[in-house]
């Protein structure tokens, strides 16, 4: 792909340029958000004609903002019981599926990952039918059980990788040695693993902290969750509080997303 | 742990999924063969209503509408971006990745929001046009299909992107080498060896994208507004505003067909250019 003659060079050149307007794209909006975060303006003009911190402070405000500060607290609590639960769960089916060469682990497998292509917005109404025919009221934990769901998927995907890479004879040999499965799993296998399981808990936290389609369905008004929250806030009133929002969650994905590539190589293992 | 056993590893998700996942849309395909949320009585009303009505069955072709081109206008930047990815170095692929994974980590509601700025107005566009004279008065993007794809181009991007990345990545390069010494010029290189090695990524996100893009409730009406009517919003309409679940329940279903349709159709694709 050196010796690039005429036609090559036009097209290597329309390739750039897509892909330069590719990485516009992706982050442009991010960049836009934060500035638009300082604005002094009501409106959502853009440049903003100012900068203050304004809208900060109204956020952080624990009386102004007390709704989205529950909201946000619910949001934390569910995600981290979400990827509590789904991180539990995946490990053990990903070991299960790593293990065996049979036929039903290959179904288990593409059963386990559905909930990634299936319509959230209809998993999320079949959730309320499913809790109000049980008679169950609102509660965190009923989120938890649909997000954990959703979540399920993305912790398995990088456990399942991880787990695929443990080499059996090591697993032989702690048997072997006269170790008990669950003294093989504490000492030999969770630390082999734990890459891929820190990573697939982090992005179970992601997925039910980001959740909509669930969330849209299975909240109330006590139990209120922040993208539900700010969502309504963008459709009734713009309120430019949704962009210190913005600029807050921007910052904590961008700080969690160095912190987790450098620990467990978070940026690889999603591209791989 | 001997692997005889193993199986009963997976049995707490496997569980877990029957009770909390299966069970859930077994009821809602019983729901919407029914009278009422009681499952009083079986009846197809809810059914004729999606399939008798206009204004529903235009509803369902423009979120499958909205579907394809969010998978074309991703795949038109994201396939691009993963070959400028596959011939760079490692600094320029660590932007690539990190750009690709940052937007997929905030929010969607962020995304969204970030969209109405740029769409508005007094958005970045507009301001832009008119600052460059290309326009006098700003023009409509907000609650415009145009705009709704346009936004969604960015939103889904990270699902087309990084299944395509990861396809790529398991090229050969020296496949790469051996095209071009035996004469093959780039656009040979790239038609005959890279995208077909490429394309189970491409199906995967494409897929991924799809899927993603039909659900995409806040996005579809926060930016699509109420002039443009896609199922997922009736089935939220429907639910909690008018409360009728068999309604809600058949769009939901209908909403997952298509996808599930879809998405069949895509690996049935792969397959027939891996045999090819």
């Amino acid at each position: 792909m050196h010796r690039f003659s005429g036609g090559d060079k036009a097209l290597a050149l329309l390739i750039m340029a897509l892909a330069a307007l590719a990485l516009l794209v992706l982050v442009g909006p991010v960049l836009v958000v934060l500035i638009t975060s300082f604005t002094t303006s009501q409106a959502l003009r853009f440049p903003p004609p100012g900068l203050t911190l304004r809208w900060y402070q109204e956020l952080f405000d624990p009386v102004r903002s007390a709704q989205i500060h529950r909201a946000a607290g619910n949001s934390l609590l569910v995600a981290t019981l979400t990827a509590i639960a789904a991180t539990a769960l995946a490990t053990g089916a990903a070991l299960a599926i790593a293990r065996s060469r049979a036929g039903w682990a290959r179904f288990a497998e593409g059963a386990f990952m559905a909930p990634l292509v299936l319509p959230g917005i209809a998993f999320g109404l079949a959730a309320l039918m499913f809790f109000s025919w049980l008679h169950l009221p609102p509660s965190l934990w009923l989120l938890v059980a649909g997000h954990a769901m959703i979540a399920g998927p993305f912790a398995l995907r990088t456990i399942g990788a991880s787990a695929a890479g443990l080499d059996p004879a090591l697993l032989e040999s702690s048997a072997a040695l006269g170790a008990s499965p669950w003294r093989t799993f504490r000492r030999v296998v969770l630390p082999l693993i734990m890459p891929g399981v820190a990573a697939g808990a982090f992005l179970a936290f992601v997925s039910s902290l980001d959740n909509v389609p669930v969330s849209l369905f299975l909240s109330s008004a006590q139990t209120d969750m922040l993208p539900i929250r700010l969502w309504g806030m963008m459709e009734t009133a713009l309120d430019v509080r949704v962009a210190a929002a913005s600029g807050v969650l921007v910052a904590v994905a961008f700080t969690l997303l160095l912190v987790m590539d450098r620990a467990v190589g978070l940026v690889r293992r999603m591209s791989a | 742990m001997e692997a005889r056993g193993v199986w009963r590893l997976a049995l707490p998700l496997g569980i877990a999924q029957l009770l909390f996942f299966a069970a859930p849309l077994l009821l809602l395909a019983g729901t919407s063969f029914s009278t009422d949320e009681n499952l009083t009585q079986t009846s197809l009303r809810a059914w004729r209503e999606v399939v008798g009505d206009t204004f529903h069955i235009q509803s369902a072709i423009n979120t499958l509408r909205l579907g394809a081109l969010a998978v074309c206008a991703t795949a038109l930047l994201a396939v691009p971006l993963a070959l400028l990815h596959l011939a760079a170095g490692p600094v320029l692929r660590r932007i690539i990745l990190i750009a690709a994974v940052l937007p997929l980590l905030t929010s969607v509601v962020v995304r969204t929001f970030s969209w109405i700025v740029i769409l508005g107005r007094e958005g970045v566009i507009n301001t832009t046009l008119m600052g460059l004279g290309l326009t006098s008065a700003p023009i409509a993007l907000l609650q415009t299909e145009h705009g709704l794809v346009l936004a969604l181009t960015q939103i889904e991007m990270p699902l087309m992107l990084l299944p395509l990345i990861a396809a790529m990545a398991r090229i050969d390069p020296a496949l790469l080498d051996a095209s071009a010494s035996l004469g093959g010029s780039l656009f040979r290189t790239l038609r005959r060896v890279v995208l077909p090695l490429a394309l189970p990524g491409l199906l995967a996100g494409a897929t991924l994208v799809f899927a993603s893009a039909t659900t995409a409730f806040i996005s579809q009406g926060v930016i699509g507004g109420g002039r443009l009517n896609y199922l997922p919003a009736l089935v939220w309409q429907n639910a909690m505003v008018v409360f009728d679940w068999p309604l809600a329940a058949a769009m939901a279903l209908t909403l997952m067909a298509s996808v599930l349709m879809v998405a069949g159709l895509l690996s049935l694709l792969g397959r027939g250019a891996r045999h090819a």
